[in-house]
């Protein structure tokens, strides 16, 4: 059985799987990392989206052997050690833009890609089209929206610039 | 209390686990040496079984076993049961076909489970299903209402004849007669509701577990209610007692109903790790969940309101015709009848109504609730036919709600069609709902719209609906086979931290939180000291679970009663402490006094005095303080309000834009803002999908056509708008807290207000009505069929 290595959460792994096997089954299944979901079959919802080298990522549509030397970050290595949430997590919180919870890791994981990609700014039609990826059936969006507008300035420590809003 | 007590938006407990990656789903239980099922499922949407091969799926690598139907037979497994009992009009029983948890002899809709292969892996079971062999004949397949009860339809099942479930009726058919014969006028709408598709986030999953050495079976699955799924799977499909088998609903990733009933994966996985002797576990594909979970709505309706010269509701006449799929889902026929036609009288006085409901068989899968649940269908019935009459008599549309609202001094008020509503105030949900989408300011923002090319429309519903559900006694003459109360043990700790134990389960409403806020409320005992339990047949007592917008009126009332019970020991406990008389121990803010002294004792030295009873009334009360309590409610809730929508459409595309959105609910008392906002704006954005952008599709031969998230349109969030909700409330007359429910409000409101909007918006083009969903392509059509009229 073909060998990847790679770092997740920043901690060394070499494991052993099939050529079929998924980066999600890989992290679920081969490193016990439940915390990022499966909600579908067609890469449509976004449960599962984890960074690679700092791009958010479907992983349910990423084979694990083309992570082989990559730097993958799952919700569980979000916070820092001393389980300080990061500010988009600290937003969700927040602004109640969770319910049942399942979406909500890639959620998250996509929302700090999506704010980290834009340090000009984002408006919410921005917001909105960049979850496109991303499906909740609980919330609506409207509070992951305002969790997401809110968390902006905390992650470039600044206020979010006018034209922007 | 104050801060974090009743009324408080206090930051839910469990978001910690949940925004860690910590939270813990069926799927993500693993057990030692576990085995992993996958199952085969039809393809066909009818057809006769005339073989099945598993010898070469069998002998393939990891395979531990193949079971189908016929093994599952052998072994003296029984149907799916079905929880309600509707009953024709003749009195007879509705027709009650059974339900094998893999299908023998026919498979009747796509996705109906016929074989399940137990292997090592999921990638090995998946192979090894592959090299099942199947002769197959095949038979015609009906997907719509019409097909099946055309004459000659073929039999989803060969003992029900037409395909008829049931012939159902409610309400007096001589007194409408009489009402639509001294009519002014009688306006008439057929309407279809269209079947959606559930789609929690998390796909359903079961986890079977056997240890040999006792004989107890434990089942971890995706539920709303794990003691029903014990008390029906246990009595009448694996005939396993309550005392050996445990089931553990874990975090569960939204249900909306679809994970209230018993599904045939958890009886294969509980099965067949009893025959394997090691655990099971079966996860769906997204796939499975189009094809397996249950589905809503699908109903149609034709409607016809007798009015008087001034417009005054004089009497409804409605036909439905309901879809129950291919087989009879837990709690199916209740659907379109008890929560359905008993609404129908709406927040109207309709004087006399009568209502006469088919259900029908298909070969589609089973129909059951879904967020809302009968009430909604009722409600896009009522809402539509009041545009359509304002339409046609000239009267302005909020003056004729206005004019044939129940008044607000009315109350408790009998409606026609059984049920009696305790309290409400329609015209304060209505007056704060114009104000907040400024519905006075919307002809200069049509105007506005007009010079940039698009068709702006405004649209309202005023909908009542019936939670908190329910009396066992009423829903028992009604045909339940269940009752529908509500247990909760409180077990105050010796040093004052407090477990509550609950039926009622939470899969994203955050009763962690509300729960702890009304505990902390009602004993004094801070937030964080509070843990709310739920889900585990083997902690907590036989509970209901969590549908119908009762966790609060139903559970919340039980935990109120235990309480109740707590501080009546607690004060007899502090009067031997203070050396006082029982009745004049006060409780309040976490503390028994005496009355006019000085003499306290808090929560927490009563309960380490009731677990260290060296100075106790030991004589005349037992130690310890723990309290259960099971709360049958006296009626039924009626959540109501008003929604306001506001539509732009893009002519040239027909693309509809919801560019503002008002919704105004009587819940009751609020117990968290925050959560109830949340709550009502996820159920307005399910109901704006299905308005605009959901359709459950099936083709003429009964194949799904939207069967991934790829066809099927789920609400995504550039295609919703901001959500404004507001409260205005009126209490609960019946259940302790004043609470009435939020959950479906929203999935309930909010169709036909959009629909409204959207035909306003078309005015200019002769438009009457437009099913659901309003979808571009529709739109697009009736657009340029008006602009072709305008340019011959």
């Amino acid at each position: 059985m073909p060998q990847v290595t790679l770092t997740v959460n920043g901690k060394s792994e070499t494991v052993d799987v099939e050529g079929r096997t998924l980066l999600v089954e890989l992290l679920r299944e081969k490193l016990g990392l439940t915390g990022t979901h499966v909600g579908c079959d067609t890469s449509q919802c976004g449960a599962c989206v984890v960074h690679v080298n700092g791009m958010s990522v479907k992983s349910c549509t990423m084979l694990a052997l083309q992570t082989e030397g990559a730097a993958v970050t799952t919700i569980e290595g979000l916070a820092k050690p001393d389980g300080t949430l990061h500010p988009m997590q600290e937003m969700f919180r927040e602004h109640h833009a969770l319910q049942c919870g399942f979406c909500t890791p890639g959620m998250v994981m996509s929302a700090v890609d999506l704010v980290q990609s834009h340090p000009e700014g984002l408006t919410e039609q921005q917001i909105r089209h960049g979850l496109e990826g991303n499906l909740c059936r609980c919330t609506g969006y409207h509070n992951i929206v305002k969790a997401i507008a809110a968390a902006w300035p905390l992650m470039h420590g600044k206020a979010m610039p006018e034209a922007a809003e | 209390m104050g801060f974090e007590g009743i009324g408080a938006a206090v930051r839910r407990k469990e978001d910690q686990r949940f925004l860690s990656g910590s939270g813990h789903y069926t799927d993500d239980i693993n057990r030692h040496g576990q085995l992993y099922a996958y199952i085969r499922r039809s393809d066909r949407p009818h057809a006769r079984i005339i073989a099945i091969d598993t010898k070469a799926a069998g002998a393939m690598p990891g395979v531990a076993a193949v079971y189908t139907g016929a093994d599952m037979q052998a072994d003296n497994v029984g149907g799916l049961p079905c929880g309600w009992q509707v009953k024709n009009k003749d009195g007879t029983p509705m027709a009650e076909p059974p339900h094998p948890v893999l299908a023998v002899g026919k498979v009747r809709h796509v996705g109906d489970p016929f074989a399940v292969v137990v292997a090592e892996s999921r990638q090995a079971a998946k192979d090894a299903a592959e090299k099942i062999a199947v002769t197959w004949e095949d038979l015609p397949g009906t997907a719509s209402i019409a097909d099946a009860l055309a004459p000659g339809a073929a039999l989803v099942h060969d003992d029900v004849p037409g395909n008829l479930c049931y012939d159902w009726h409610i309400g007096d058919p001589a007194a409408t007669d009489a009402a639509f014969a001294q009519a002014a006028r009688v306006v008439k709408l057929d309407l279809t509701n269209n079947r959606l598709i559930p789609n929690a986030m998390e796909p359903r999953a079961a986890v079977g577990d056997y240890d040999r050495t006792t004989g107890e079976h434990t089942l971890y699955t995706t539920s709303q209610n794990p003691h029903v799924i014990r008390l029906l799977m246990g009595a009448f499909v694996l005939h396993i007692p309550e005392s050996r088998l445990r089931v553990v609903a874990p975090d569960v990733g939204g249900g909306f109903g679809s994970k209230i009933y018993h599904y045939a994966e958890e009886a294969i996985v509980t099965w067949a790790a009893g025959k394997l002797g090691k655990p099971v576990k079966w996860t769906a594909e997204r796939a499975e969940s189009f094809l397996s979970d249950a589905h809503g709505r699908d109903h149609i309706s034709s409607a016809e309101m007798a009015l008087d010269a001034e417009g005054n509701f004089l009497a409804l006449r409605v036909k439905t015709l309901a879809n129950m799929g291919a087989y009879l889902s837990t709690f199916a026929p209740c659907i379109p009848t008890y929560l359905y036609a008993t609404l129908l009288a709406g927040v109207y006085k309709t004087p006399v109504i009568y209502a006469e409901v088919k259900a029908v068989f298909t070969n589609t899968v089973p129909v059951d609730a879904y967020r809302g649940a009968g009430r909604p269908e009722a409600t896009y019935l009522l809402e539509r036919l009041a545009d359509v009459i304002a339409h046609e008599t000239g009267i302005d549309r909020v003056s004729l709600r206005q004019r044939n609202f129940i008044p607000a001094d009315a109350f408790p008020y009998q409606t026609p069609v059984a049920l009696q509503y305790d309290s409400g105030n329609y015209q304060a949900t209505l007056d704060a709902a114009l104000k907040a989408a400024d519905w006075a300011g919307f002809r200069a923002r049509r105007a506005a719209a007009q010079t940039k090319g698009k068709l702006r429309g405004i649209g309202i519903s005023t909908y009542i609906e019936a939670c908190g559900i329910a009396p066992s006694a009423v829903v028992g003459s009604l045909g339940a086979r269940a009752g529908l109360y509500e247990v909760a043990n409180i077990r105050v700790h010796p040093t004052g931290s407090v477990s509550v134990f609950t039926g009622a389960h939470s899969h994203g409403q955050g009763h962690e939180t509300t729960f702890a806020q009304v505990v902390s409320d009602q004993l004094g005992v801070p937030f964080e000291q509070i843990e709310i339990v739920h889900g585990d047949t083997e902690k907590i007592p036989f509970g209901m679970g969590t549908y119908g917008s009762r966790s609060l009126a139903v559970g919340g009332s039980a935990m109120v009663k235990a309480m109740d019970k707590i501080i009546a020991k607690g004060k007899r406990i502090a009067a031997h402490l203070l050396e006082a008389s029982v009745d004049d121990i006060e409780f309040k803010n976490g503390a028994f006094s005496v009355a006019g002294t000085d003499k306290v004792k808090t929560l927490a030295e009563i309960s380490l005095a009731a677990y260290v009873p060296h100075n106790y009334p030991i004589n005349e009360l037992e130690p310890g303080l723990e309290e259960t309590a099971f709360y049958d409610p006296k009626n039924f809730t009626f959540p109501a309000g008003c929604h306001v929508a506001e539509i732009e459409i893009d002519p040239d595309t027909g693309v509809i834009t919801v560019v503002n959105f008002v919704a105004v609910d009587d819940v009751g008392r609020v117990i968290n803002p925050m959560i109830v906002e949340g709550q009502v704006q996820g159920g307005v954005a399910q109901g704006i999908g299905q308005a605009l952008l959901e359709n459950a599709v099936y083709d003429g031969s009964a194949q799904l056509v939207t069967g991934s998230m790829m066809d099927y349109t789920m609400p995504r969030a550039d295609d919703l708008p901001s959500i404004s909700v507001g409260t205005e409330t009126t209490l609960c007359t019946h259940n302790p807290l004043g609470v009435k429910g939020c959950g479906e409000v929203g999935a309930i409101g909010s169709p036909p207000a959009i629909i409204n909007a959207v035909v306003d918006a078309l005015s200019d083009y002769g438009v009457r009505h437009i099913d659901m969903p309003a979808s571009p392509q529709k739109i697009w059509s009736i657009v340029r069929a008006g602009r072709s009229r305008a340019a011959a």
